[in-house]
C-alpha cells in the first residue's frame, strides 16, 4: 500500500485525524440499525469534529460544534390565522393553475393557424403559440408554486437528524461474501478445468465480430468517388440555383456566380454530386492576374476563373467573396482564401488551397469546364495524399 | 374520511401482501433529505430530462425522419413548391399545421439547453464543494458521461430537421469523421450510406436521438438518482451536520411536495421561455442543399466549446508517404474535448491519490478552504468559457468591429495565458479569504465604531462572533503536503515505487504548501492571554 510511505496530512491540529486515516477500519461497523431511527433534533445531538476522530485532546484542537439551531416557529405554526390564510394562498395558486390549463384547451379550439389564409398564417401561429404556452406555463408553474408553498408554510419545518452509517460493510459481511465467492469458484472449478476456461475464452472472444460485421453493409466502401466530381471536358457551367448557361462574354469584371454542372439534377444522386462539384465563378480584372500561379496559366477564360466552393477544412460552402480584397471566406471557421493566389489560404483552420476548375468555351461561347478537379475536393482525408 | 383511508388501506395492504413493500415505505418515508438551494441544480437537469421524454415523444407522431425530396405544399407561402426532404417538411407541418405543434418543438428545445446547462452547473457545484469524493467518485463518472452524451445528442436532435444550418452542422460532421486517421473515410461511408448527404443519415441519427441515447440516459440517470438516494445526499458544513449524520427534511411529505412542486416549477418556466421566446425558427433558414450556407450562424451552446476550438487551431495539416494527418481537426475535435473530458472524469482518483484520504466525506468542502483545487476547477471553467468565446469570433468581430484576425489571435494566445493566470488569482483569493476567516475567529467582526483607549490611542472596536459562525469557520481540516519517506525503511530495505512516492510528494506539495490553518481553542487562548481582544 503506497499511501503509507507518507506521513499523513501533516495539520497540527488534525493529529487526531491523521491517525485516522484508514480509519474506515477501526469503524463501528457491526451497527445494523436501519435509518428508520430518527430522532428530532433538539441541539444535543453533535458529534464533534466532521471526521469521525475521537480525540481526547478535542477541546485544545478543535471549537465545539454548538450544535443544530434551536427550532424557531413560523407564523403559521402558532396563529391559526396566519395558517388559514397561508391554505387560502396555496390553494389560490392550485386554482390559478386550473385556469391556466382552460386557457389551454379553450386557445387551443379557438385560434387555428392553418385555417388563416397566406400571410395572417404566420400571425395566428404566433398567437397561438404563446397563448398555449402561457395556459401551460401557468397551469404547470402555480401547482409547482403551490405545492412548494404548501410544504415550505404548513407541512412541519422541523429538521431531523438520521444516523449515517459508513458504505462499507461490516466485517463479518465481507468475510461471508468472500466465502461464497470462494466455494462458489471451487465448485466451478474454473481454476483447475483448464481446457474448459480455455475453450469457454475461444467462445466468447470473437463474439464482438458478431456485433460489427452485420454492420458491413451500412454503406459502399469509399473506393475513389472522393478523387472525382461531376465536372468533365465540355461541361457547361450552369448558374445555381437558375440553372442558366453562362456566355463568357456576358460576364463582367467582378461578377460572382455560384454554378453546378449541367445535367447534375438527372444524375442517380443529386445532392451527393451537388456536394462535390459546387463551385464559384469571379471575372478578375486583368491586373487581379499577375499573381497566379505559373502552372495554372490558362485556366482562366479571359479573367474569368472557377475554384471548388466546398472548404478543405470540414467541407462549407465558401460563399462570401469579397470585392476589394478579392477574398473568399468561409463562413463556417473564417478561413479565407485569396482568389488573386489560385485560392491560396491567408488565414484560418484551412490547411489547403480550393481547387481551381480549369475552364474553357464551347463554340457557341458558353463557359465549360476543360477538365474535372485535378485533385480531390473538400476536406482532407487519410487517403488523399498530395 | 375515514372510507377513504379505509380503501386507501385496503389498496396498500393488497400491494404490501404481494411485494412486502411496507418495509420500504417504513424505512422510507421519513428518509433525510439535507436541503439547500444548491441542490436543486441536479434536479433541474432530471426534470429537463424528463420535460425532453414527453415533448420529444409528442414530436414523433408527426415527424417524419426521411430525406426522401418533396415539394413544399404546406401552409408557409415562403417555401410553397420547393423541394426539400420529407424531415423538413414534416418540422414545417409540426410547426404550422399542428397545433400545439410549435409550442411543443420550442419546449424541446429550450429544455435542450436547460438540461446541459443545468448539468454543467450541477457538475461545478459538485466539484468546488468536494461532493465527488469517496464514496461518491461514480457518480461523477456517471455525470461527465451524461455530460459527454448530452452534447451528442443535442447536436442529433438539432440535425433532425434537415434545414439549411442543421444541414451545415452535419456537413461539418462528416469532414470530422473523414480526418480519423486510418479508418475516417470508411467510417463516413459507413456512417452515411455512401457520400455526404447520402438519404440515409437522418433516419440513421433519428434512431440514436429518440431510442438508442435516450435509454442510456433514462439507465444512467436512474442509476445516479438511485445511488444518491442509497449513499444519502451529502451536506454542508454546518452545527450538527457530521460524517455520521444527515440532517434534514423527511422525504414524505416535505421533500416529495418540494421536489414535485419544483418540476412543475421547472416545466412552467421551460414553457413560458418557450411561449414568448423563438429558438431555432427553422422555417427561416430554407431546406438544406450542400451549396448554400448562412453567414454568421451559431450552434447551440453546448456545441460552443468545440466550435471555438476548431477557429482557434492553426492549419496544421501533415502529409507523408501519401497520406493525410489533419491535425487541424484532430486537435480541436479529439484532443481538446479528450484533454477536458478525461481531466474532469479522472480528477476524484488524482485528488485521492495526491491527498492519500481514503476515508469516505459526507460533509461539503467551503470552496475556499480547498484553495488548489478551486483554483483547478475555475482554470478547467475559464479554458471552456475561453473556447466558447472563441466560438462566436465572427459575432464578436461584427458587433465590436473589429477585425476577425486579430480577435482570433488574441484568443489563440489567452487560451495559454488566461487559464494559469485563473488559477494563481483564484487561489490568492481563497486564500484570502481563509485568512480573513481565521482575523474574524480570533479578533471577532469590525463593528465599526471607534474607541479611544485611556492613553490616547483610538482603536476600533471588535465584536465576538456567534458560535455558530465560529464553528463554520474552523470545522475544516488544513492537510498539509505529504511528506516523502526514506528511500529504505526502518530496517534498511528499500521501499518500492520511489518514482511514484516522489511524484505524489510533489504533486502534494503543489497542492498543500500555501495553506492557512485554521485557528484552534488553544490559538484563541494564547492571543487572549497576550492582551489581545
Ligand atoms: C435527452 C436529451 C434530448 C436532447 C438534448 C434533445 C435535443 C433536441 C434538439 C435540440 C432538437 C431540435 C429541436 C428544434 O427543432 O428546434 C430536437 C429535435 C427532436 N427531438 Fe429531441 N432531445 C432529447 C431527447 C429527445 C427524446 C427523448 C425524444 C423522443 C422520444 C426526442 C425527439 C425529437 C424529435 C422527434 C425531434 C425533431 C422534431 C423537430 O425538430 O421538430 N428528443 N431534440
Ligand atoms: S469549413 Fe471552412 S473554415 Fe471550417
Amino acid at each position: 500500500m503506497s499511501d503509507q510511505q507518507h506521513t499523513g496530512p501533516g495539520a497540527r491540529s488534525h493529529d487526531a485525524q491523521s491517525d485516522g486515516r484508514h480509519d474506515v477500519d477501526s469503524r463501528d461497523t457491526a451497527n445494523d440499525t436501519s435509518n428508520a431511527d430518527i430522532q428530532l433534533a433538539g441541539g444535543h445531538d453533535s458529534e464533534g469534529p466532521p471526521t469521525d476522530g475521537s480525540s481526547h485532546d478535542e477541546l485544545a484542537t478543535r471549537f465545539a460544534d454548538p450544535g443544530l439551531p434551536a427550532h424557531t416557529y413560523r407564523r403559521s405554526d402558532i396563529d391559526p390565522l396566519a395558517a388559514r390564510r397561508r391554505e387560502r394562498e396555496v390553494a389560490t395558486l392550485f386554482g390559478l393553475s386550473t385556469l391556466g390549463t382552460l386557457l389551454f384547451i379553450v386557445a387551443y379550439f379557438a385560434v387555428k393557424p392553418s385555417d388563416a389564409a397566406g400571410p395572417e398564417m404566420l400571425g395566428q401561429v404566433a398567437l397561438s403559440t404563446k397563448l398555449l404556452g402561457l395556459g401551460l406555463g401557468l397551469a404547470m408553474f402555480c401547482v409547482g408554486a403551490g405545492a412548494i408553498h404548501w410544504a415550505k408554510t404548513l407541512m412541519p419545518d422541523d429538521e431531523i437528524v438520521a444516523e449515517r452509517k459508513p458504505m462499507r460493510s461490516s466485517e463479518e459481511d465481507r468475510r461471508a461474501a468472500v466465502a461464497a465467492l470462494k466455494e462458489g469458484a471451487a465448485g466451478a472449478g474454473l481454476g483447475r478445468r483448464k481446457l474448459i476456461r480455455n475453450s469457454l475464452l475461444g467462445a466468447l472472444a470473437p463474439m464482438g465480430l458478431l456485433a460489427i460485421i452485420p454492420l458491413r453493409d451500412l454503406g459502399p466502401l469509399p473506393g475513389d468517388v472522393l478523387e472525382h466530381t461531376a465536372w468533365k471536358a465540355g461541361r457547361r457551367l450552369m448558374t445555381d440555383p437558375a440553372g442558366r448557361p453562362i456566355k463568357a462574354a456576358d460576364l463582367p469584371i467582378g461578377a460572382v456566380v455560384h454554378v453546378l454542372p449541367e445535367g447534375i439534377k438527372k444524375l442517380p444522386r443529386p445532392l451527393d454530386e451537388e456536394a462535390k462539384a459546387t463551385a464559384i465563378v469571379i471575372r478578375l480584372a486583368p491586373s487581379d492576374l499577375a499573381d497566379q500561379r505559373p502552372d495554372r496559366k490558362g485556366w482562366d477564360v479571359a479573367g474569368i476563373v472557377a475554384y471548388s466552393k466546398v472548404c478543405t477544412h470540414v467541407g462549407c460552402p465558401v460563399g462570401l467573396y469579397e470585392q476589394q480584397t478579392h477574398h473568399l471566406l468561409c463562413p463556417c471557421h473564417q478561413s479565407t482564401f485569396d482568389v488573386t493566389r489560385n485560392c491560396a489560404v491567408i488565414f484560418g483552420p484551412a490547411a489547403r488551397p480550393l481547387p481551381q476548375l480549369k475552364l474553357a468555351t464551347d463554340e457557341a461561347g458558353y463557359l465549360v469546364a476543360a477538365q474535372d478537379f485535378e485533385e480531390p475536393v473538400g476536406p482532407s482525408f487519410w487517403e488523399r495524399g498530395d | 374520511m375515514a372510507r377513504l383511508e379505509k380503501s386507501a388501506g385496503d389498496i396498500a395492504n393488497e400491494i404490501d401482501e404481494r411485494f412486502g413493500s411496507a418495509k420500504f415505505v417504513r424505512r422510507s418515508a421519513r428518509k433525510v433529505f439535507p436541503d439547500h438551494w444548491s441542490f436543486m441544480l441536479g434536479e433541474i437537469a432530471l426534470y429537463s430530462f424528463i420535460i425532453l421524454l414527453l415533448t420529444g415523444t409528442f414530436l414523433t407522431l408527426w415527424f417524419k425522419p426521411s430525406q426522401v425530396e418533396v415539394p413544399y405544399e404546406g401552409s408557409y407561402i415562403p417555401l410553397h413548391g420547393l423541394t426539400m426532404s420529407e424531415a423538413y417538411a414534416s418540422t414545417l407541418r409540426i410547426s404550422f399545421d399542428v397545433r400545439g405543434g410549435l409550442i411543443m418543438r420550442q419546449i424541446h428545445h429550450w429544455a435542450a439547453l436547460i438540461f446541459v446547462a443545468a448539468m454543467i452547473v450541477h457538475s461545478a457545484r459538485v466539484f468546488f464543494t468536494g461532493a465527488f469524493r469517496k464514496p461518491r467518485e461514480t457518480n461523477w463518472l456517471i455525470g461527465v458521461a451524461l455530460i459527454t452524451l448530452s452534447i451528442i445528442e443535442g447536436l442529433l436532435g438539432y440535425s433532425l430537421p434537415d434545414d439549411l444550418l442543421s444541414g451545415t452542422g452535419f456537413r461539418i460532421a462528416e469532414g470530422v469523421l473523414l480526418a480519423i486517421p486510418v479508418v475516417g473515410t470508411y467510417l463516413s461511408f459507413f456512417f452515411f450510406g455512401g457520400q455526404f448527404p447520402g438519404e440515409d443519415f437522418i433516419a440513421r441519427i433519428y434512431t440514436f436521438h429518440v431510442l438508442l441515447l435516450p435509454g442510456i440516459f433514462l439507465a444512467l440517470i436512474t442509476v445516479h438518482v438511485m445511488l444518491v438516494w442509497y449513499q444519502k445526499h451529502t451536506q454542508y458544513p454546518l452545527p450538527g451536520r457530521t460524517e455520521k449524520n444527515s440532517v434534514g427534511y423527511p422525504f414524505f411529505p416535505v421533500y416529495t411536495a418540494k421536489a414535485g412542486g419544483f418540476f412543475f416549477i421547472t416545466f412552467g418556466v421551460t414553457t413560458l421561455l418557450a411561449a414568448f421566446v423563438t429558438i431555432n425558427p427553422v422555417w427561416l433558414f430554407g431546406p438544406y442543399t450542400p451549396t448554400q450556407v448562412t453567414a454568421g450562424s451559431q450552434p447551440d451552446f453546448y456545441m460552443g466549446f468545440l466550435e471555438g476550438a476548431f477557429r482557434l487551431m492553426p492549419n496544421w495539416e501533415i502529409h507523408a508517404l501519401g497520406y493525410t494527418l489533419s491535425m487541424n481537426i484532430i486537435v480541436p475535435c479529439f484532443i481538446v474535448p479528450g484533454l477536458l473530458f478525461t481531466s474532469m472524469g479522472l480528477y476524484p482518483m488524482i485528488e485521492r491519490w495526491v491527498t492519500g484520504d481514503n476515508r469516505e466525506h459526507h460533509v461539503l468542502d467551503r470552496p475556499r478552504n480547498v484553495p488548489t483545487r478551486t483554483g483547478l476547477g475555475v482554470m478547467a471553467l475559464t479554458t471552456w468559457l475561453i473556447l466558447l468565446a472563441a466560438g462566436a469570433n465572427d459575432v464578436i468581430a461584427i458587433t465590436f468591429h473589429l477585425s476577425i484576425n486579430a480577435i482570433t489571435w488574441f484568443f489563440r494566445i489567452a487560451i495559454f495565458v488566461v487559464p494559469p493566470l485563473s488559477y494563481v488569482v483564484t487561489k490568492r483569493i481563497c486564500l484570502g479569504l481563509q485568512r480573513r476567516d481565521r482575523d474574524l475567529v480570533l479578533h471577532g467582526r469590525e463593528t465599526g465604531r471607534i474607541m479611544r483607549l485611556p492613553n490616547g490611542e483610538m482603536i476600533e472596536v471588535h465584536e465576538p462572533i456567534s458560535e455558530t459562525q465560529r464553528y463554520i469557520l474552523t470545522a475544516h481540516e488544513s492537510p498539509g503536503p505529504l511528506e516523502l519517506e526514506p528511500a529504505t525503511d526502518p530496517n534498511g530495505i528499500p521501499r518500492r515505487r520511489v518514482l511514484a512516492s516522489k511524484l505524489r510528494a510533489r504533486i502534494s506539495r503543489f497542492y498543500f504548501e500555501d495553506r492557512i490553518v485554521p485557528p484552534t481553542p488553544t490559538d484563541a487562548r494564547e492571543l487572549e492571554s497576550s492582551g489581545h481582544h
